[in-house]
């Protein structure tokens, strides 16, 4: 039933876009609480006092934060159309490179975005490097999951966001010319089904990420 | 055929005692492997290329990286001895939020030894708000995972042999703080998984001060 999934959450986050996803696959209906991150919700901070993050996923009034831990959670409470591997192993290496990706590549783009004239080669160096070493992972398949998407293909839908939005910071961080794997699996999972609904129209997601970043940075 | 389980790892690290415990937890044989982490030894960058660091499992010649991945990972293979995971879907999630959460405590134990003046007093204060939210979500509780030692007891208990080295540096008192935390470590100790698996407070204490010496910490 419909009214007893929530997720909080915002368009422009591909935190809650991941959850989305999720969804989407696992064909789970729910009700769709658009936050306004600049003056969150008392229900949201109510939520999730720790962090006080979107997005939050709340099923018969229980609340659950942090995306990956609310994939894991759906996955096990709907059994069918799992996304995380069957395998302990392989389910150990989807968390892990997950959490790479969380953990290395986010902070590394970050980074770039950011960096002074004299850190931002260096800086770029480092993205490109993690890049290239998650590259590898997908070793000839079509995507991290195999066959179809999987956890490690979701988790990654920041570095396809990254892709489709880099332009709108004037930087070509992934280079298809460098990242021609990446590039192309980023390609496959734009256009999946269940991400094609899910991901926010192409010129609405430049725009927010423009103004963002010239409100952090100043015109560019 | 029987499991080969290889641990490599630094006595010293609450981050590798978190396996230990899961191992032990879980009556498994493994062959320990005492790191030097500025040393690297080749298998360890072999088995650990991306991030060269400890603790890494080595089941059947396959490398597991990442303490808590690897707990879970224990946990779902010897699925039928000590669960460490709740079997509810709603409380495993919870167990693993607070185990991601009690993370932070690597960082902040380490500026609080690391540093001094108004940084340590911000590592501090950050230290003990960590550990008073974790107190919170112990409550009343025996364990964090209600009647039975659990994930999330895992992932905190190691950082109790710690406290020692972090009081003495930080000039605090975690028993003051939080009393039931200290309780429910000493509870946990009595446990011989645990007990086993962490290291005299007295010799991290030791370990503190010759890395102090060594980075040059006055």
């Amino acid at each position: 039933m419909a009214e007893e999934v929530k997720l909080f959450g915002s368009w422009a986050s591909p935190y809650t876009s991941r959850v989305k996803v999720v969804l989407k696959l696992k064909g789970i209906e729910y009700e769709n609480v658009e936050e306004d991150l600049s003056n969150k919700s008392p229900l949201l901070l109510k939520y999730n006092p720790i962090h006080k993050k979107v997005p939050v996923f709340l099923h018969h009034g229980k609340p659950i934060a942090e995306s990956l831990i609310i994939i894991e959670y759906i996955d096990e409470t709907w059994k069918h159309n799992p996304i995380l591997p069957i395998d302990p192993y392989d389910r150990a290496m989807a968390r892990f490179w997950a959490k790479f990706i969380d953990e290395k590549i986010q902070p590394a783009v970050w980074k770039t975005l950011l960096a002074g004239e004299n850190e931002r080669e260096a800086a770029i160096e480092e993205a490109h490097q993690l890049l290239k070493t998650l590259e590898r992972e997908l070793n000839g398949k079509k995507f991290f999951g195999g066959e179809s998407l999987g956890f490690l293909d979701v988790a990654g839908n920041v570095v396809v966001w990254l892709e489709v939005s880099q332009e709108a910071l004037g930087m070509n961080l992934l280079d298809k010319e460098k990242f021609p794997i990446l590039h192309e699996w980023c390609q496959r999972v734009l256009d999946d089904d269940a991400f094609k609904q899910v991901m926010p129209p192409k010129e609405k997601l430049l725009a927010f990420t423009r103004a963002r970043f010239e409100a952090f940075l100043g015109p560019k | 055929m029987a499991d080969e389980i290889i641990l490599l790892d630094l006595w010293a690290s609450m981050l590798g005692m978190r396996v230990r415990v899961a191992l032990a937890e879980k009556g498994l044989k493994y062959e320990y492997r005492e790191q030097d982490l500025r040393n690297k030894s080749p298998l360890l960058l072999e088995m650990n290329p991306v991030h060269k660091k400890i603790p890494v499992l080595i089941h059947n010649g396959k490398p597991i990286c990442e303490s808590l991945i690897i707990v879970q990972y224990i946990d779902e293979v010897w699925y039928n001895k000590s669960p460490l995971l709740p079997s509810d879907p709603y409380q495993r999630a919870q167990a693993r939020f607070w185990a991601d959460y009690t993370d932070k405590l690597y960082e902040l134990g380490r500026q609080l030894w690391l540093t001094k003046g108004e940084e340590q007093e911000t590592a501090k204060k950050g230290f003990m708000e960590c550990l008073k939210l974790l107190e919170g979500e112990l409550g009343d509780k025996p364990y964090f995972g209600g009647q039975n030692f659990g994930f999330l007891d895992v992932a905190l208990v190691t950082f109790s042999c710690w406290f020692f080295a972090y009081e003495s540096f930080g000039n605090f008192s975690v028993e003051a703080e939080c009393p039931k935390l200290v309780a429910w470590s000493k509870r946990c100790m009595e446990k011989e998984s645990v007990s086993s698996s962490l290291e005299d407070p007295l010799k991290i204490h030791g370990f503190v001060i010759m890395m102090r010496k060594e980075l040059g910490v006055e």
